[in-house]
């Protein structure tokens, strides 16, 4: 029995001085040569370390979905896209201010979670999957086609009206940087509360053995259904942020095209732990800004055509990466560590692909 | 004395990591029906189920002292091992003549065999089995396992939701069958199990409990309540 | 009159193309329970190569538009067969991990046919019959849309065949009712696999070229639209069942065409709603099995 009193705190005061270190970051002077564009104060290097938080967040609520649900959704973006179109659309239609318009947002969120979530839940495994996918193509439609609204295929701009000064401009950066933070910090708790909660034992149980939990009399389904509610509710807080960051948003953050993005971020990081979602955030956003650049490379560029078309497309590099990880690293970079470790103490996984595959969790459940 | 055509050494399995099959090792003669009694629950399936590597298992399985229990499960049937599941599994929307010409593995079936233990079958080829009676898919399981020259058959339940006179036919089958090939067969219906088993193993909490001569477990009363949960007396 | 006529027309040819591509993935999914996020890049693919062949050819012969029909096809199915040789097969029962690989394929593949061809659209052309329209009943209906019909049919009539009249055939509709029964039978299944791949694939292929040609252009996200409403025909129809599959592009796409054409312009969202419906009332598709 390992010691709980180094258990329970050790964690957190990591997590403490973790936060702590990033909230200074805007306030020093640190270069990161090769990943930042510039030091650490800079509002270029903040916007890319505020996107990568916010991708973060996302990816965190992606994994409550997947890796402690079990449960496989291609339309994630959809609330994620709610959020931002939501809270954009009331500042420039409804000319709400910031707070309530927040609140309003996350609201809609919440409200098109338990439609969809309900809908989609009647099918589980791959059949629930490829329902998510069109509701999310649905949402992509909606929003190209109805441009009055949400401003059609060239995307919605931020009404700075309702915003606070502090959060508009370049040399605000900082302070949208402070808000991400927040924002993921929130998410962060936030998922962690649902996994050490009754409700996320129930959710993980019936990922494991959906009719063991039956039998027991408990409603797996409707935890399942919270647990794809409070995901969608974090996807559109992280839109929000995403939204003022930005100064705006556009069709792609609601279609599937952003669920598989995401969908790769938590893989690549590592399925079932929450910091394996935090890192492939982070790691994807950082390698899809970079790649980019070193596409544009004189080395590059002078290579003959067979290399360099594939050289110069990020996506294409990291959808490889992606087939390389699935096929040879399903535990991603976080179960990889994990197994290593595990293997010394001597343990078997209970989260992740590997485990789920075992569990069976795409199969049909009957009913 | 001849070599066992099976032998089982610490069989586990699992589904969906579950364990079902803790630890079970016997030996199954090369003539003759050996029957696997047990509960509800037991285990009696899986290690069956096990044998034939339909779910993950470890251990040692050896037909004909060859291992098979590293190799998947379309080679152990094609080294001669005939299975005849609980609950049928016929292929329902396929007709008679289908299903059978499916199982058949070699240049030359047992067409003939099959046709003579069966001949309600040979009426009905082109019916889609889904349309059968439980009696009619039950022989059509039955049949697939007999079409080809195995070396054991593992047969599971076959009587199991019949009516007393098909019950009796399917024995009859099952008897002429056994006196050219070896079975594993995996029974409830102690009077079944009395008819046509020369030996027995008792199956309890995925363990084998009890091995001998069927008859000798059939007639002892308070090891059957025990390990059955059953008289055996109530089924004479 | 008129419209309701083209309407319903034009529902039944895109319905054709709807099943061309839905065919290969039910057919995939119900024999090995794999959802191939790919198959959208099986048609890209094929529509690309297809238009070379026919620019190569002679873009207003009927040759060069049945050539890279039959090319369409081939590399459709080659597609699809290393596909599975090289990454479903390694990961067999690995359910989920195969969904992934095929999202990463789907995603690469993708971003390499941008790097190659380009983002914009690119326009095409064919024989000059299939631009012009047919009266039928007081309504124009343009050309490629009895194209479109034919081939679909032509296709179901021979996957058909396959399935009721070869062993192969057999193997695959046990296969798909009880995939563990036929290796109890001492069946490799893995073999059908590929097959069932590969002609999977195939369907898609032809499914490509022609929707290239029912909208005139050719792009790397061509597949990525066509995929979605796939998608949602195979659930509707039922999840491994080809008639399912056929009954419900049709449904699909003629109430899709009924809605654009009296509703304004709604019919993409209303085949989304028409798939909440189905999910609420009969959850198994139409022709689906309950599991």
């Amino acid at each position: 029995m390992r010691d709980t009193t180094r258990t329970r705190w050790v964690p957190l005061l990591v997590g403490i001085v973790v936060v702590a270190v990033l909230a200074m970051l805007p306030l020093l002077n640190l270069s990161i040569p090769g990943i930042l564009p510039g030091p650490t104060y800079t509002p270029g290097s903040l916007a890319l370390m505020s996107l990568c938080m916010v991708f973060a967040a996302l990816a965190l609520s992606y994994n409550l979905l997947l890796g402690s649900a079990g449960m496989l959704s291609f339309g994630h973006a959809l609330y994620f896209g709610a959020g931002a179109y939501g809270l954009g659309i009331l500042l420039k239609a409804v000319e709400l201010p910031l707070v309530p318009g927040v609140f309003a947002a996350l609201l809609g969120g919440v409200v098109i979670a338990v439609i969809t979530g309900a809908v989609a839940m009647r099918v589980n495994g791959i059949p629930f999957a490829m329902v998510t996918l069109a509701f999310a193509q649905a949402g992509s439609v909606l929003v190209r086609r109805n441009q009055a609204v949400t401003g059609g295929e060239e995307g919605l701009g931020l009404n700075t009206a309702g915003v606070p000064d502090w959060l508009v401009g370049v040399v605000n950066t900082r302070n949208l940087y402070w808000v991400s933070l927040a924002v993921v910090v929130i998410i962060y708790l936030a998922v962690l509360w649902v996994d050490r909660s009754r409700l996320g034992h129930l959710a993980a149980a019936a990922r494991e053995n959906d009719l063991r939990v039956r039998v027991l009399g408990l409603h797996p389904n409707r935890a399942k259904l919270i647990v794809f509610v409070i995901a969608g509710l974090c996807a559109s807080l992280a839109g929000i942020a995403y939204l003022l960051l930005q100064s705006g948003t556009q069709p792609s953050a609601v279609g599937a095209d952003l669920t598989i993005t995401v969908l790769v971020m938590v893989v690549l990081g590592g399925v079932g732990f929450r910091w394996g979602a935090i890192l492939g955030g982070v790691l994807y956003t950082i390698l899809d800004q970079r790649l980019t650049v070193l596409a544009r490379a004189e080395g590059i560029q002078q290579l003959p055509d067979v290399l360099r078309v594939p050289l110069s497309e990020p996506l294409f590099i990291l959808g490889v990466l992606f087939i390389l990880v699935v096929m040879f690293l399903p535990g991603g970079i976080a179960g990889t560590v994990d197994s290593r470790l595990r293997r010394r103490r001597g343990g078997t996984a209970d989260a992740g692909l590997e485990a789920m595959d075992e569990q069976d969790v795409l199969e049909p459940v009957s009913r | 004395m001849n070599a066992p055509i099976l032998q089982v050494r610490n069989l586990r399995a699992s589904i969906a990591g579950q364990q079902v099959v803790e630890d079970v090792t016997f030996d199954v003669p090369a003539t003759g029906i050996t029957a696997v009694l047990g509960r509800n629950g037991a285990g009696k399936t899986s290690t069956l189920r096990g044998i034939l590597g339909l779910i993950s298992r470890k251990g040692e399985v050896l037909l004909d002292g060859e291992r098979i229990d590293g190799l998947r499960t379309h080679r152990i049937v094609q080294r001669g091992v005939g299975y005849v599941p609980e609950d049928r599994e016929v292929f329902a929307g396929l007709t008679v003549a289908e299903n059978l010409a499916l199982a058949e593995r070699q240049r030359e079936p047992r067409r003939d065999f099959v046709e003579q233990l069966f001949p309600a079958l040979a009426e009905r080829r082109d019916q889609r089995a889904g349309t059968l009676s439980g009696g009619q898919q039950q022989m059509v399981s039955v049949a697939r396992a007999l079409l080809n020259d195995n070396r054991l058959l593992l047969v599971d339940e076959p009587t199991k939701g019949l009516a007393p006179k098909i019950v009796t036919e399917v024995a009859d089958a099952l008897a002429e069958a056994a006196r050219i090939v070896p079975m594993l067969l995996v029974e409830q219906n102690l009077d079944v199990v009395r008819r046509l088993a020369d030996q027995a193993i008792v199956i309890a909490g995925g363990r084998v409990v009890h091995t001998g001569r069927a008859v000798d477990i059939l007639n002892d009363v308070e090891l059957t309540r025990r390990l059955l949960g059953v008289s055996a007396e109530e089924h004479v | 009159m008129s419209t309701l006529v083209l309407t319903l027309v034009i529902g039944l040819g895109l319905g054709a193309l709807y099943f061309l591509v839905a065919s290969g993935l039910s057919l995939i999914y119900g024999l090995m329970h794999v959802l191939n996020f790919a198959h959208g890049a099986f048609l890209t693919l094929s529509a690309f190569v297809g238009w070379a062949v026919a620019q190569a050819i002679g873009v207003s012969s009927w040759g060069g538009f049945l050539l890279s029909i039959l090319i369409g096809a081939l590399v459709g199915a080659a597609f699809a067969a290393v596909t599975e040789l090289l990454l479903i097969r390694p990961l067999y029962e690995r359910h989920i991990e195969q969904v992934l690989v095929t999202v990463g394929l789907s995603f690469a593949a993708i971003a390499l046919f941008e790097g190659i061809w380009g983002t914009d659209p690119v326009t095409i052309a064919g024989p000059a019959w299939l631009s012009r329209t047919t009266p039928v009943l007081g309504a124009s209906i343009p050309n490629k849309y009895w194209v479109l019909i034919i081939a679909a049919a032509v296709v179901l009539a021979a996957l058909v065949l396959f399935l009721k009249r070869t062993r192969y055939g057999m193997i695959i509709r046990a296969g798909v009712e009880n995939r563990a029964m036929v290796t109890a039978l001492g069946i490799d299944v893995r073999r059908s696999f590929t097959l069932v791949f590969a002609i999977g694939g195939s369907a898609a292929g032809i499914g490509g070229v022609l929707a290239m040609h029912a909208m005139t252009y050719v792009s790397a996200h061509l597949g990525s639209t066509l995929r979605i409403f796939a998608f949602i025909v195979t659930v509707v129809g039922g999840l491994g069942s080809l008639t399912g599959a056929a009954i419900a592009s049709v449904l699909v796409a003629v109430l899709q065409q009924v809605a654009n054409t009296y509703l304004g312009g709604t019919g993409d969202f209303i085949v989304v709603i028409l798939l909440a419906v189905v999910l609420l009332v009969r959850p198994q598709g139409l022709m689906g099995r309950r599991a």
